[in-house]
């Protein structure tokens, strides 16, 4: 029987299309990971994403929800990535497995579940994460080719579920700062940005390796726009505010601020600008207040990376803007047809 | 070339008018019965003019235009009237309407027509008169009595926008009458543009109806029609809306709640056209119409069909197929599911389709809103229908109106393209519903307070009444005691010096409130008029503040509005108007006393 009530057709589009177009956008960005880092990432990818799962089905029976149609909307899973690749892929377990479910159950479900969550669920497990465990937090893989002593695959698993390294191999040793806290540490010692960017974990724009993810999201982020899953506003305005604030300060004093790009292919600027701020259910959903909201977020993010006390800005900078939505959102309603010109 | 504006967002739904405009209209077939509803169009109901068992003929009136905004109803063949009573209506409602029910006598036997050979000889009123008693009213869907919409001053109107756009899936009847009879319409189009005062004549068409968008062309050309233009408008969903075809042709956006004509445009839906001119030039009123019939059937086609023809008559005539699950009257975008297939065709059934579980499925489950402004970005009437659907859901109806609750078309756009399978329309009629019925509640509340107001102060006056009276003996022994001291005192303390609300009223019956001449001494008889008068003025007072609270939390907007609200708006002033009554009852008790 067709519904009561007109309209009685619909696009054939889904929630869960939408999400999967998403993930699959994401997929260029994790091949060139698995292809500078090594599989490590799979695996946390892997646990996250049944991390999710389970939590999510977990949560929709306590809310007495109906299980099937929510699993199926793919958004637990796109949080599940977001999170894990966020994250050092070397990390414990059950680090993968805190976060995920407290991204899941407590910033999602707790705040009424899917389109219900103020706060980006995955940067909200990020937070957590690296408030809690900021040691775990910083042990990220040296790209290949750089690591003294190169980790097999059996090797990342077994550091993975049990913590352990072959023979006496310390974590430091095959592990780095991203290139993004290297920098700062380097500026904090007195260095000049163009001898820092000379060190070996660097490459053409940014991070060695990382700058290549990056641009591997930066290709999924085109496809979602070419397939209109997300407007250009907010993209567009992230790394426009990024790129002109990184460069006025860069040409104030370049021996001090890193360049445009640099900023725009390091840590999460990408994944940011594409896949965490474009997220429908915490950003703005006018036009005017998408490009005020990633204005903002912009600016956060050069801040906290430049005088903040964290690796990288952007999962702060989206929280906070998070907060300012309800607010972007009833000051930039546009006016209605015909009623333009009107005072 | 002309340049054509755009309107925002739009949709391209699957346009499945192929099935039903390949063959050309077809006859309808005489029903065994045909039932009339009284109520077709906007405004009020037709009065039944006819008796159970009478003889009507073909074009008689069976029901009487009813005061202002109204329409004539006739028979649509020649036959015998069986009953006036509630009938099943095409309504989604299902609630029964009065309906006449014409058994007909097969002879087709026409009523006197009174036709005219040179419509520019009569009078615009007696055009307008011909028009209304015609039952001629907008086959657009909107219903609306197109003689209300004829008037104009001269020069106020520039431009006729034409209708035949068509932009509903499935629904070919306009399609298919611009091919085949061209040149009425513009007959048509030619007494409206004279009525109006119109300067040129703007005919709009989907330019996925290539023969039509011809046809008129040639149509147009063959008439000398001068200041005349068919113009091919792009396919997208809504652009036959009347708000979106008069921006895409004239670039102006008539907002919510301003009517068209105060910007110089009018706009009709080429079937009215045509009805104008059958029934001006021919004296035939609008007893028939095209009627597309389509979805679950063996052969869709477009019938000219009496009003009143069953909907099972008609679908059967184009083979009715096994899984038909129920009848959408309209297009499948804003049509309604009709309660029952008794029901009888009326002016503004443009299509019957067969509904089935394979055309139409089930609806999909429905999920949260995740704010991914597909909605928004489709929405024509510009509007944010996540945020509208949040406050309706709500039932935070004072924040839906602040954002343009009224503004909404209806086109289901919106709910086309929800991921989240949200019935969003659907929740937009409920909003709108729950506005007008807390409208007529508080309207039955300011009545109820103006009672108790009324009650109240009459009580106070009847005290005060009491004590003065008192006062009064009291003066009047206190003065007969000072008189014998030969002292001489008005015998009530001077007007303007007292706050006593009783004087603070003028005395020479002007009410003029609040002015009082000085100096004049008042006698009882004329203390006692004044007190009357105040109450007069409070409760005028009352009134005039419960009709100004009233007006304040009007909707901003019920101009652009589907029949069925116009109906239940109609059903709820109605209520309203009893409700003044009682009203205005309760205030006349009061000189009784
Ligand atoms: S299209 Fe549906 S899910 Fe998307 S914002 Fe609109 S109502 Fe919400
Ligand atoms: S139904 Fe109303 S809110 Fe939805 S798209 Fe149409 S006009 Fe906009």
């Amino acid at each position: 029987m067709s519904g009561f009530f007109s309209p009685f057709i619909t696009k054939p589009a889904s929630v869960s299309q939408i999400m999967l177009n998403v993930l699959l956008a994401l997929v260029p960005g994790i091949i060139l990971y698995v292809w500078f880092f090594g599989p490590a990432i799979l695996v946390t990818l892997t646990l996250a994403s049944i991390t999710a799962l389970a939590t999510e089905s977990l949560m929709l029976k306590l809310r007495n929800r109906p299980i099937a149609p929510f699993l199926k909307d793919n958004s637990a899973l796109l949080t599940a990535w977001l999170l894990a690749l966020s994250i050092p892929p070397l990390a414990p377990w059950w680090l993968v497995v805190v976060g995920t479910g407290f991204a899941i159950s407590i910033s999602k479900h707790l705040y009424g579940g899917l389109g219900s969550n103020p706060f980006n669920p995955a940067m909200v497990g990020y937070a957590v994460l690296i408030i809690s465990f900021p040691a775990h937090m910083t042990h990220w893989l040296t790209p290949a080719g750089l690591a003294e002593i190169p980790l097999s695959f059996s090797d990342q698993l077994n550091y993975i579920f049990h913590s352990l390294l072959p023979g006496d191999i310390k974590i430091d040793a095959v592990t780095m700062a991203t290139p993004l806290d290297t920098l700062k540490t380097q500026l904090h010692m007195n260095g000049q940005i163009n001898a820092i960017l000379n060190m070996p974990i660097y490459g053409y724009l940014a991070g060695r390796g990382s700058e290549w993810v990056a641009a591997g999201f930066l290709l999924g982020g085109i496809y979602l726009f070419a397939k209109n899953i997300i407007s250009w506003h907010i993209p567009a305005a992230f790394l426009a505010t990024l790129f002109i604030t990184a460069g006025l300060f860069h040409l104030l004093d370049p021996a001090r601020y890193a360049a445009p790009l640099f900023h725009w292919f390091s840590g999460a600027a990408m994944l940011g600008a594409f896949f965490i701020l474009t997220d429908p259910v915490t950003s703005p959903t006018t036009p005017k207040g998408r490009l005020i909201f990633a204005f903002g977020a912009g600016l956060l993010t050069y801040l906290i990376r430049v005088y903040g006390g964290f690796p990288d800005g952007v999962a702060f900078a989206t929280l906070l803007m998070n907060i300012c939505v309800p607010l972007i959102d009833a000051w930039t309603q546009p006016a209605v047809f015909g009623k333009k010109e009107k005072s | 070339m002309r340049t054509l504006y755009q309107f925002h967002g739009g949709i391209h739904p699957p346009t499945d008018k192929t099935q039903s405009n390949q063959k050309p209209i077809a006859q309808s077939a005489l029903p065994a019965k045909l039932v009339i509803p009284l109520h077709q169009h906007v405004g009020n109901s037709a009065k039944a003019v006819v008796e159970t068992g009478e003889r009507a003929l073909k074009g008689q009136i069976i029901g009487r235009p009813e005061g202002h905004l109204s329409s004539a109803v006739h028979a649509p063949t020649s036959g015998t009237v069986a009953a006036i009573d509630l009938q099943p209506v095409a309504h989604p409602s299902g609630i029964p309407d009065l309906c006449i029910t014409l058994i007909p006598d097969g002879l087709d036997e026409w009523a006197l027509r009174d036709a005219c050979e040179d419509w520019r000889a009569l009078s615009h009123t007696d055009l307008r008169h011909r028009l209304r008693n015609a039952g001629v009213v907008g086959l657009g869907g909107a219903v609306f009595p197109s003689d209300m919409k004829l008037y104009a001053h001269k020069h106020k109107i520039t431009t006729l926008v034409l209708n035949g756009a068509e932009c509903e899936p499935y629904i070919t009847c306009d399609d298919l009458l611009m091919r085949e009879r061209a040149a009425e319409i513009l007959q048509g189009a030619e007494i409206m543009r004279a009525l109006l005062y119109a300067d040129e004549v703007l005919i709009g068409i989907e330019d996925n109806k290539p023969e039509a968008i011809n046809a008129m062309k040639a149509a147009v050309a063959a008439g000398g029609h001068a200041r005349m233009e068919v113009i091919a408008v792009p396919t997208i969903y809504p652009g036959g809306g009347a708000k979106q075809l008069i921006r895409v042709l004239t670039g102006i956006e008539v907002a919510a709640g301003v009517r068209s004509t105060d910007l110089g445009v009018q706009c009709f839906n080429v079937g009215t056209a045509y009805s104008a001119w059958r029934a001006i030039r021919h004296g035939e009123p609008l007893i028939s119409r095209i009627v597309t019939v389509t979805g679950n059937v063996d052969h869709p086609q477009n019938f000219e069909t009496l009003i009143g023809t069953p909907v099972a008559e008609l679908v059967a005539q184009a083979g009715a197929l096994p899984g038909t699950t129920g009848y959408i009257m309209g297009g499948p975008m804003m049509g309604v599911l009709l309660p029952s297939d008794q029901a009888g065709v009326i002016k503004s059934t443009n299509c019957i389709i067969a509904a089935s579980d394979k055309l139409f499925p089930p609806p999909k489950p429905v999920l949260p809103c995740i704010r991914c402004t597909r909605c928004a970005d489709v929405c024509p009437a510009e509007l944010q229908p996540q945020e509208l659907y949040w406050f309706a859901r709500a039932k935070n109806l004072t924040k839906a109106e602040d954002y343009h609750l009224f503004d909404c078309i209806e086109c289901g756009a919106c709910s086309y393209v929800c991921p989240s399978n949200i019935p969003l329309v659907q929740y937009y009629r409920f909003a709108k519903s729950e506005i007008w019925a807390q409208q007529a509640g508080k309207k039955a509340a300011d009545a109820a307070r103006e009672r108790h107001e009324f009650r109240e102060s009459r009580m106070e006056r009847e005290k005060r009444e009491k004590a003065e009276k008192l006062a009064a003996k009291e003066k009047a022994a206190l003065a007969a005691a000072k008189e014998k001291a030969a002292v001489a005192h008005s015998p009530l303390p001077n007007p303007d010096k007292t706050t006593s609300h009783s004087t603070k009223l003028p005395n020479d019956g002007s009410q003029v409130a609040g002015y009082l001449p000085k100096g004049e001494g008042t006698n009882e008889s004329l203390r006692e008029l004044q007190v009357d008068d105040t109450i007069q003025l409070k409760i005028q007072a009352a009134i005039d503040h419960a009709k100004a609270q009233a007006a304040a939390i009007k909707p901003k907007n019920t101009g652009q509005l589907t029949p069925q609200q116009q109906a239940e708006i109609a059903e709820i002033e109605a209520r309203r108007a009893r409700i003044r009554e009682i009203a205005k009852d309760a205030t006349e008790e009061q000189p009784s006393k």
